[in-house]
């Protein structure tokens, strides 16, 4: 793992879809048992590079994710790296029975990618806004999941997730142009967490779209005195139980904050490896048990309390309960 | 070998797989008799005379491939494997036992031969499509079967799958449908019934389709599979009507999703399975 930061709050301005898309152009170069598996969204996330190139290795399964997701374990039971790709929405709820038999228990090398996660599906609203598909994912047993944050990390994680790991995978892709994280070149360890900034007071926890806003958080905490510490955790699971710990006792209580429910995502996640190794104040924020709304995505996060404001908040009442 | 002398050995493979599904079954005491045992004659087709297959080396790359997307089926995939000399037959005597490699529904992470693993009915299909779409971007030249239920065929993933095939144009991909006309609530007309019917959904969705209305004579089967093998440009499915739980004596007359004969039955359902094998034998 080796990073450099950024996170100056300005917008990338290549889409992170191709973050996606020029890692799989040169993973399906290097290796013909590379294959993508879409659901009429090619046109949504720029698969359809992937047809032209390698058509023989970018499959459209139509408006059929339980079919798709069965496809892709039979390509990857014929000895294929099948990445499938829906929204979120679809490749979670819709086709999980499948992900969790035909590719999960199967034991079969599926990487699931799900776009527009949470708010991030902004004016396609409710229906099509998952807060719930990382939780799914997590209750397959070996499952990885991740929510990945910018350009730079969905390159190097679908890099990671094609040549690290041989079973089934969920994903989580921000579609559009979003806040630069991390330079160029920057690379993960699945199922390490990455601590961007040091601190003393609390530290924030966080993923996808939240790492940007935690990193504004934690800059609103420094005016105010308040040293936080910050962790991008973009592997949910398996989770850095480590990192977790290491900073329990360094700064006494803890901020999770993520683009899903808190209930069964990123918090929970966190708060499970608190109570079973030593538990410190802990607050979470993200979608407190409610359905997603439509309207534009700065809205929703004010609407579902995500933004950095949010996490001062958080973080003071955690202090406070210290 | 003439034609008659090999269906005279389907015929008998066939029986040996109904007593050793039967023996499997009873090693437990219960089990879905109906579903497989109607299955035994298209199994001992597809293994005694077309799969490509090493049981030396069962998942050797160019294998023909054999997914059975009604799972519950698994004693007659058991049978059938034990037969073709993947394991000890005996050894799945342990049918759903603690532990055990033979569990109720087929799973490709327990039992050596079998290709990938169903028990969520619908699955089955869309694996052998991606497993078929495999082969054929791979260039091989490996057929791949799957059977599914008249019952099964509720599921919208079949059609899901269906329409895959067919657009893809994967004719190395065979679809028996095991349509003995009942599922676990009743008659498939009862219950959820197929309008015009499997093979004219599945002509409607663009494959060659071959009706079979005795599914469990063998030499039909077999020529019907020889039909599939010469089309091109589209995926065949073999419709065959046949008779649930077939050669089971106490399920045949019922249909029984599943079945837990007394003592007695069971020694009927033998005895009648010598029988049944004696005449096979006798009619050379």
């Amino acid at each position: 793992m080796s990073f450099t930061l950024i996170g100056k709050h300005e917008n990338d301005p290549r889409a992170n879809r191709d973050g996606y898309v020029n890692a799989m152009l040169e993973l399906m170069q290097e290796d013909k048992s590379v294959v993508h598996v879409d659901c009429d969204l090619m046109n949504c996330i720029n698969t359809t590079k992937l047809l032209k190139a390698f058509p023989e290795q970018t499959f459209n399964a139509g408006i059929a994710e339980q079919n798709a997701m069965g496809v892709a374990a039979g390509l990857a039971a014929t000895g294929k790296k099948a990445f499938i790709h829906s929204f979120g929405c679809f490749a979670s709820r819709r086709a999980f029975d499948q992900a969790f038999l035909s590719c999960g228990y199967s034991k079969l090398n599926v990487k699931v990618i799900g776009s527009d996660p949470g708010v991030t599906a902004a004016v396609n609203g409710a229906t099509h806004m998952p807060f719930e598909d990382c939780g799914l994912y997590m209750n397959i047993p070996n499952c990885v999941v991740i929510d990945s944050c910018d350009y730079t990390q969905t390159y190097a994680l679908t890099k990671r997730l094609a040549k690290d790991y041989d079973q089934i995978s969920y994903m989580r892709l921000i579609r559009k142009g979003h806040k630069t994280i991390y330079g160029d070149g920057s690379d993960f360890e699945i199922g390490k967490g990455v601590t961007l900034k040091e601190g003393k007071d609390v530290t924030i926890i966080s993923s996808g779209i939240m790492v940007d806003k935690a990193l504004a958080a934690q800059e609103l905490l420094a005016a105010e005195g308040i040293s936080a510490k910050v962790i991008d955790m973009h592997t949910w699971k398996p989770i850095d139980e480590e990192l977790i710990m290491a900073s329990a006792k360094e700064t006494g209580c803890i901020v999770s904050a993520e683009n899903h429910q808190v209930e069964t995502g990123l918090g929970s996640a966190i708060a499970n490896v608190l109570v079973k190794n030593g538990p410190v104040p802990m607050e979470m924020v993200g979608i407190q048990n409610r359905f997603g709304e439509v309207g534009p995505e700065a809205d929703l996060c004010k609407i579902f309390n995500l933004t950095a404001e949010d996490i001062v908040a958080a973080a003071k009442k955690a202090i406070s309960r210290k | 070998m003439q034609k008659a002398e090999k269906m005279q050995e389907l015929r008998v493979f066939a029986q040996e797989i109904r007593m050793e599904t039967l023996k499997i079954i009873h090693s437990l005491g219960k089990g879905h008799v109906g579903g497989a045992m109607g299955m035994a004659d298209a199994m001992a087709v597809v293994y005694g005379a077309y799969m490509k297959i090493d049981p030396k080396n069962p998942r050797w790359e160019d294998r023909d491939w054999f997914i059975l997307s009604k799972g519950h089926a698994g004693p007659v995939a058991y049978a059938t494997l034990g037969l073709m000399g993947f394991y000890p037959v005996e050894e799945a005597y342990t049918l759903n036992r603690p532990g055990t490699n033979f569990p109720s529904h087929t799973d490709r992470t327990k039992t050596i031969g079998v290709d990938l693993t169903t028990g969520s009915l619908g699955q089955g299909m869309s694996e052998a499509v991606g497993a078929a779409l495999g082969n054929k971007v791979d260039g091989r030249d490996s057929h791949v079967f799957v059977a599914i239920g008249d019952g099964e065929a509720d599921e919208g993933q079949i059609w899901e799958a269906a329409e895959f095939a067919a657009h893809y144009k994967l004719d190395h991909l065979i679809c028996l449908v095991d349509n003995n006309g009942r599922q676990l609530d009743g008659a498939v007309a009862d219950v959820m019934g197929h309008a015009k019917g499997l093979a004219a959904k599945f002509d409607a969705f663009g494959w060659h389709v071959i009706h079979v209305t005795d599914g469990n004579d063998v030499e039909k089967i077999y020529d019907a599979i020889a039909e599939a093998y010469t089309v091109t440009g589209k995926p065949t499915a073999i419709v065959l009507d046949t008779v649930k739980g077939k050669g089971a004596t106490f399920a045949e007359s019922s249909g029984a999703h599943s079945s837990e004969p007394t003592a007695e039955q069971w020694d009927e359902a033998f005895a009648y399975a010598e029988k049944q094998m004696a005449e096979i034998k006798a009619a050379k």
